[in-house]
């Protein structure tokens, strides 16, 4: 229904008196009537302040306004920028031990004919075959997961279900802290101080448990015991063990924050409805809590494994800087990343660095792969709410 | 009767084992941490001195000396750095907020920037090696600085976007309705009032990247002198900490932990702050 | 001096939802005109299309014209420039946390580029004394922050820096509905200073708000207008049925 509006007749209500207020005479200058369409009229003295003038003097902001918003987004491209960067250069100087090596780089080896020992890092005759780090990265992450997973879930409970309140503060604070302390500092602590603990301590017993004789008759079938199994060989502290262990210590944080947000994006009414069937407070976390989140549970986990992959300066510290395959827990070895840091400064020809690069690009293209399932993991569960790790 | 009995019995026993456990677990974790952390605190401590701060290492084998290269090192390195890498991480911080939000495109470079910043930054080092020392033909502070810079990026993006989030939409309407152009909304206005929360982030940024040695192996080198030219090869105090950790020379050892320390206490208050800042709120007073 | 606003066959979308539908309205000048009806009518997008703040929504979409004075807001300038001229009030106070009062006040001006120091501060204090303010924060313009002040003072603050850009047209967007009756009042009774000078557009909930304060008021159902009136009919002889049901508390 179209209403007309009829201006006569407007009857108003009486004001109560306020008094008025005491005003500033605007600057007025020129006069300038505003010419208004149809039956509206303008009250008397039409005028253009000072204010209005300058105002309509500024103009629309069209072009600054896209100017601005153009190069806001350049910045945000340059992300992709970054990428593209790390990837172009990486297979540019890869370049010339791929064409040398081809694919073969990441898992065959020459063998020394005469002693029938593999050989896969060669500087001296230009042979280079990258499988001893790959092992070395795969066997240091998955001691870390092992140790370390148990535990973060265990402290991940223990946080959000179990903390008294004034604990809360100060522990996630603690974790914050670990998770953000350099991996030169982690290392010079194992070093120092793991390392010797290790081999004095830790791995006597390890190796008085896996190599003694009963052990090896009940389980030498297995093949993880007795001289050649987990524990054998020279115990020197430094090898694989001391950096799977560092490596669950920096992994922790990670995981046990990560895990804790997850389990905490489960809504109360979750827990309520399955206390309220009288389940126990375990019962109601393996149901409730821990079912709904272990999508995003996985997530951390693969997180975690993906930070494992690619630390450097603290494995370099520890894991004995040589390049051979062993079964043993104890021996020396070399990560992906620490094979880099290692010999990269001092890389005997073209060649040798173009290999170590190469590798450099397996470890990118490995972590990307890595955490962008385990970003996609974790997105799922706590639904797009960046999830902050430091 | 009797196996419901024990069955609810078992059910109080698996709670009971279960918290146990989970305690357990976070005693493990929390007893040994702390003492790792008290340890670094005890040896930095007691291998700190006014002559840290102060002198340049001696020739191997004298005792003595200091860092002070190191740290002036590091500082002309993360000036770089940031000069390099905040602005760009502000303006992308703000693309994501006020420009692009819920679009496909930034949620590809959000996803983007939250995998790059698990990239080892061993990788950075190398493509700044390939982009900066090659063409160079010589190492540099500058690369290392490019190094240093790309780690920033994604991360001070991520926390600008966040801080900025947090400004509440009747702010940016109230700075339209007025007629301000979005341009000098988006800075005087929801930039400026996020600002304690942006730097903060910054800065968290700046700490990380302190503490950073893999990419500064096969760029920035290390130098044994004093140095801020940035068309050689630079010290830094992460570089610095590792050689020391590896040489034979116990005076050296001392030095690599008072270093440790110095990093740690600059993480310790980079975390405190931004926490302090979240907490604290973005509005200062406002209801 | 305020404008008289002629809409014509105005449509608006948020997305696909058709939220306004061929709304025809003359909007006189120096007069207050009220907007009233039931939540999600469609009133508040309406106030938002008179000076191009639904186009902050990327979705929403807008045909039909508006002409504020002589100018068709949608044809002939830019939302910014609009905005200078149609101020805006909205719900809930929203000013500016890291400012003091002061530069709350004149950040309208101060944000396009206005730097004479001795303008602003006698704009600064014309604005609160039509704001009905200026006694109560005289002292403290520099010293507090604009949110240090109570709810009502925050809103009336609000309404001077609207004012200080000088606008024609100051739409409401139910200023009083977040306040306590005291402010409420004190609110309306600035509206009914302000009406001689600028045109006045206020959305309301509250009834008794819109007869104490308006000369006109629309009735606005579902998206439409159903009916527009002198303030006095709407509420003593409604045309519409449904005018009436609302108006006696049958529904909404």
């Amino acid at each position: 229904m179209k209403v007309t509006a009829p201006l006569s007749d407007i009857r108003i209500r009486k004001p109560e008196t306020i008094s008025a207020p005491a005003a500033v005479t605007p600057a007025n200058t020129q006069g300038e009537a505003n010419k208004v369409a149809g039956e509206f009229r303008q009250p008397v003295s039409p005028e253009v302040s000072e204010v209005r003038r300058f105002l309509i003097g500024r103009g629309n902001s069209a072009i600054a306004d896209r100017a601005f918003g153009g190069v806001m987004l350049a910045c945000a491209a340059s992300i992709f920028g970054i990428v593209l960067l790390i990837a172009v250069e990486l297979v540019k100087q890869s370049q010339l031990s791929w064409h040398k090596f081809g694919l073969p780089f990441f898992y065959k080896f020459n063998v020394d004919p005469d002693t029938k020992v593999p050989l896969f890092w060669d500087p001296v005759n230009g042979s280079f075959f990258a499988l001893p780090f790959i092992y070395g990265t795969l066997i240091t992450s998955l001691v870390a997961l092992l140790i370390a997973v148990p535990l973060a879930i265990g402290v991940a409970i223990f946080l959000t279900e179990m903390c008294p309140r004034f604990l809360r503060g100060p522990l996630s604070f603690f974790t914050e802290l670990l998770a953000a302390i350099p991996s030169v500092v982690y290392g010079l602590w194992a070093f120092f101080v793991l390392v010797p603990l290790l081999r004095l301590h830790i791995n006597p017993i390890l190796m008085q448990i896996f190599n003694n004789p009963a052990t090896v008759k009940l389980f030498g079938w297995t093949g993880l015991v007795g001289e050649d199994g987990l524990f054998g060989g020279v115990n020197l502290g430094l090898g694989l063990l001391a950096a799977g262990v560092i490596l669950s210590i920096m992994i922790l944080p990670i995981i046990a924050s990560l895990t804790r947000e997850v389990m905490t994006a489960v809504p109360h009414s979750q827990r309520e409805a399955v206390l309220a069937l009288g389940a126990t407070r375990w019962e109601m976390i393996r149901v409730a809590v821990l079912r709904n989140a272990r999508i995003g549970i996985v997530g951390s986990i693969i997180l975690g494994l993906g930070r494992a992959l690619g630390e450097t300066m603290a494995v370099a510290m520890v894991i004995g800087n040589t390049a051979q395959i062993s079964r043993s827990l104890l021996s020396t070895g070399h990560s992906m990343a620490s094979v880099i840091a290692n010999e990269f400064s001092e890389a005997t020809s073209d060649l040798h660095r173009s290999a170590l690069i190469e590798i450099g690009l397996a470890l990118f293209v490995v972590t990307i792969l890595v955490n962008g399932l385990a970003r996609l993991l974790v997105w799922a569960v706590t639904r797009g709410t960046p999830a902050r790790v430091a | 009767m009797r196996s419901n009995k024990m069955h609810d019995r078992m059910r109080t026993v698996a709670d009971g084992a279960a918290t146990g456990l989970a305690v357990l677990a976070t005693i493990l974790v929390v007893a040994p941490l702390i003492a790792v952390f008290v340890y670094l605190i005890y040896k930095g401590a007691s291998s700190l001195n006014v002559d840290f701060f102060t002198k340049i290492p001696k020739p191997v084998g004298e005792s003595g000396g200091g860092m002070a290269n190191s740290i002036v090192g590091s500082a002309v390195l993360l000036s770089i750095a940031s000069v390099l890498g905040i602005p760009l991480g502000i303006g992308g911080g703000i693309y994501l907020a006020e420009f692009g939000r819920g679009t496909r495109l930034a949620n590809a470079i959000r996803f983007t920037a939250d995998v790059l910043n698990g990239v080892p930054s061993i990788v950075m080092g190398i493509a700044a090696y390939s982009l900066v020392v090659v063409p160079m033909k010589h190492f540099s502070a500058f690369a290392g600085g490019v190094a240093l810079a790309i780690m920033m990026v994604p991360t001070v993006t991520r926390t600008t976007e966040e801080m900025l989030l947090m400004v509440p939409n009747s702010i940016r309407e109230a700075a339209l309705g007025l007629g301000v152009p979005n341009w000098r909304s988006v800075l005087s206005i929801t930039l400026k009032t996020a600002s304690p929360g942006v730097i903060t982030g910054c800065m968290l940024a700046f700490a990380r990247v302190a503490g950073e040695t893999a990419p500064l192996l096969f760029t920035a080198l290390g130098n044994q002198f004093w140095s801020v030219n940035m068309n050689r090869e630079i010290a830094a105090l992460p570089l610095q900490i590792y050689i020391y950790a590896l040489s034979p020379y116990d005076d050296q050892h001392r030095l690599a932990w008072a270093g440790a320390l110095v990093l740690i206490v600059l993480i310790v208050l980079a975390v405190s702050l931004v926490r302090y800042v979240a907490s604290r709120g973005i509005l200062k007073g406002a209801s | 001096m305020g404008v008289g606003i002629e809409v014509t066959n105005l449509n608006a979308w948020y997305g696909a939802n058709h939220t306004l539908q061929d709304i025809n309205l003359p909007i006189p000048a120096n007069h207050a005109t009220a907007l009233i009806g039931p939540s999600g009518c469609g009133k508040s997008t309406f106030v938002r299309c008179l000076n191009r703040m639904h186009e902050t929504n990327p979705i929403a979409r807008v045909t039909g014209s508006v002409r504020i004075g002589e100018i068709d807001i949608y044809a002939n300038a830019s939302p910014v420039e609009i905005r200078r001229r149609v101020g805006m009030v909205f719900q809930r106070p929203n000013p500016f946390p890291t400012m003091s009062i002061y530069d709350n006040v004149c950040s309208g001006l101060k944000l396009n580029g206005y730097s004479n120091r001795k303008q602003l501060d006698e704009i600064v204090e014309r604005s609160l004394r039509h704001a009905a303010l200026w006694d109560e924060v005289k002292d403290d313009l520099k010293k507090k922050s604009g949110a240090s002040l109570s709810g009502g003072q925050q809103q009336r603050m609000c309404i001077a820096r609207a004012l200080a850009v000088d606008p024609e047209v100051l739409l409401m967007d139910e200023p009083a509905s977040a306040l306590d009756p005291v402010s409420t009042s004190k609110i309306e009774d600035l509206i009914f200073q302000l009406k001689s000078q600028y045109t006045i557009v206020i959305v309301t909930h509250n009834m008794q708000q819109a007869a104490r304060v308006a000369e006109k008021t629309g009735f606005f159902l579902n998206g439409r207008m159903v009916e527009f009136d002198s303030t006095h009919k709407i509420f003593t002889n409604p045309s519409d049925k449904r005018t009436e049901d609302y108006i006696t508390g049958r529904f909404g």
